[in-house]
């Protein structure tokens, strides 16, 4: 019996290897050569160029601010949601996934016409005499489109955690003279941690890698480690060194996918 | 014993799947023909009108940029019978061996195109064997009358703190240093490293004014007035004054790129007479006359440009320049492995510099 069941999982066996395993492979074969075909650590070591560390960097500050964005802006909203009765907050949630639906190309191009110098955001706020916003091109108006992304990503496993919670745990609290704040700081918020953690890497990783967003938004001017990576292959025709760039960014999932499952042990964060 | 079983089954499954979706091939009567063409390169009409006439089924994929089109080409894995890639592009794909001869006896529409552009075509296919010209034009400023008020002859323009926050680049390498490299007077084959420099140098310092690095976005941008100056494809400016009568496309004095996107045949192609069926198609003068119309982009079919109704868009000097009054003009050369490094090194200099 046991064994049926893990022969359905067969496809995905193959699913895997072959969309997944032999790419990571495959990168990895090809961020370990140079054009010529002979082994060489230059692709990786290249992270430590000038342009390339400073787009790493630049990188992780701009995600590190929309991370904690959306957590500042999604707990919140995760409380009051978990705290409906089952009815109201499935609708809520609903609306909330609800532009997920369309595709995230499309919502960031939507954005670029909102923010844009004639856009809808300024023709609006020009006819009503107020000063304009001045966004669209800069480091303000990317993170702006990460925050819009990936909220949801951080809102969802929040969300999960706190809905889960023994409301026990919370009243014995509560009986034992705990204040609200004492309640939220030793007992609901360590109890949420592991949805926090499991959220902030699912808005850090898309956004640390994104570079769809950087160009659209920021106008092909500000130059993120994903931009790097993505010109190497579609302009510069250099896979190689794409590769070699493209494993150094996996160090830094694979580190907050082990900082994930540290605080995360029953996985009870994900969804 | 029955995993074995089951695990040759779903095998077979796999590979019965990829059997039937790869050989279900010659979806028309006559057999098929794969196409790869820039995005939004042709008349949409033009295909279904290729296969009603002839029973070939058109499979037609689109790619947009030149270093995207290369290596799924040279992979083999898609089969291309007919690719449109620029000048510098047929070259590298020369050099490579990639290209199968074009048998002209079976293009007999070839007399449509005219005698100078496979005159201007030498200079990346010396002897005329491999590609057919299907569009040309330059680069050059589009601006707007209503944000611009003197007269525009020069690259220098782009380096007008005036314009600081209005002007939009190609954020492409070559023609962003295009620019740079042709005002300073250089060629923009140029392979001397101090050059190169020298015009990075210049795109840095120009940076700050520019409001964004774009590719098709120059055109929606330009027509919605969102910037006041811009450098576009000639056949994008055709189109961008349709839209709005306030832009004017100039060819800058310094001199330009002049380009020429051909039909070639990849040697891996597996249906070569169905795609000197297409060109020969192509070439016809009320098709291209039609695709003219369609997406704007300088025919090198003279006598489709005879047929122009519109005498305003047939006397255009924007469509079709005459290149004597001009100085300067070139059409990219591949550069080589070493050549392109050496641009894209600096290139990414440009793209993070603050």
């Amino acid at each position: 019996m046991k064994n049926k069941q893990k022969l359905l999982a067969t496809p995905y066996f193959f699913w895997a290897v072959a969309f997944i395993i032999i790419p990571i492979l495959m990168v990895f074969y090809y961020g370990f050569i140079d054009s010529a075909g002979h082994f060489t650590m230059q692709n990786i070591l290249a992270i430590a160029s000038p342009e390339h560390s400073k787009a790493l960097f630049l990188s992780i500050r701009l995600s590190l601010v929309s991370t904690l964005i959306c957590l500042l802006l999604a707990y919140p909203l995760a409380m009051i949601l978990a705290n409906k009765s089952v009815n109201q907050n499935q609708f809520i949630v609903m609306i909330f996934i609800l532009p997920m639906w369309m595709n995230f190309l499309l919502r960031t191009l939507a954005w670029q016409t909102l923010l844009e110098k004639n856009g809808v955001i300024n023709s609006v706020l020009r006819f009503l005499s107020l000063p304009t916003l001045d966004i669209i091109n800069t480091n303000a108006a990317i993170i702006l489109g990460m925050v819009y992304n990936f909220l949801p990503f951080m809102v969802l496993p929040i969300f999960n955690s706190l809905s889960r919670m023994d409301q026990d745990l919370i009243n014995a609290a509560r009986d034992l003279g705990a204040n609200n704040v004492k309640t939220f700081c030793r007992i609901i918020f360590p109890l949420s941690l592991p949805g926090v953690i499991s959220g902030i890497t699912m808005v850090f990783v898309p956004a640390l890698t994104t570079f769809v967003i950087s160009s659209l938004l920021g106008g092909s001017k500000i130059l993120l480690i994903g931009n790097v990576i993505e010109q190497e292959f579609t302009q510069a025709s250099n896979w190689n060194l794409g590769s070699g760039l493209s494993m150094v960014l996996m160090l830094f999932i694979i580190i907050s996918m082990i900082i994930t499952a540290i605080f995360d042990k029953d996985g009870e964060g994900l969804m | 014993m029955k995993k074995k079983v089951l695990l040759t089954l779903a095998l077979t499954m796999v590979a019965a799947a990829c059997l039937t979706g790869c050989g279900k091939s010659s979806a028309g009567k006559n057999g098929e023909v794969v196409v790869y063409n820039w995005g939004e390169y042709i008349d949409p009409d033009t295909l279904d009108q290729f296969e009603e006439e002839t029973g070939i089924h058109v499979v037609y994929d689109e790619f947009e940029t030149n270093e995207i089109m290369y290596p799924k080409v040279e992979s083999g894995t898609s089969n291309y019978d007919v690719v449109c890639p620029s000048d510098y592009m047929i070259q590298k794909m020369i050099e490579n061996d990639l290209l199968a001869e074009i048998n002209f006896d079976n293009i007999p529409n070839v007399k449509n195109i005219g005698e100078q552009y496979f005159e201007q075509s030498k200079g990346f296919d010396p002897e005329n064997k491999y590609s057919i010209p299907y569009c040309f034009g330059t680069v050059g400023i589009l601006y707007n009358k209503t944000m611009v008020d003197e007269p525009i002859d020069s690259w220098d323009v782009l380096w007008d703190e005036k314009y600081a926050d209005n002007i939009l680049m190609q954020d492409s390498v070559r023609d962003a240093f295009m620019v740079a490299l042709k005002r300073l007077g250089y060629s923009m084959n140029t392979t001397d490293e101090a050059q190169v420099k020298e015009a990075a140098q210049t795109l840095i310092d120009q940076k700050p004014l520019v409001q964004a690095y774009v590719i098709d976005q120059v055109r929606d941008k330009m027509i919605g007035n969102e910037a006041a100056i811009g450098v576009i494809y000639s056949g994008e400016a055709i189109y961008t004054q349709r839209e709005n009568p306030d832009l004017e496309y100039v060819i800058p004095k310094e001199g330009t790129n002049v380009w020429i996107d051909s039909w070639v045949i990849p040697k891996n192609a597996q249906n070569k007479e169905n795609a000197e069926k297409f060109i020969d198609f192509m070439c016809r003068e009320d098709v291209a006359l039609k695709n003219f119309e369609y997406i704007t982009y300088s025919t090198p079919n003279t006598a489709a440009q005879a047929n122009i109704e519109d005498e305003d868009i047939k006397n255009s000097k924007i469509a079709f320049p005459d290149f004597s009054e001009y100085n300067n003009l070139e059409t990219f050369d591949y550069l080589g492995v070493d050549g392109d490094n050496l641009y894209n090194e600096y290139w990414k200099q440009v793209k993070s510099a603050d």
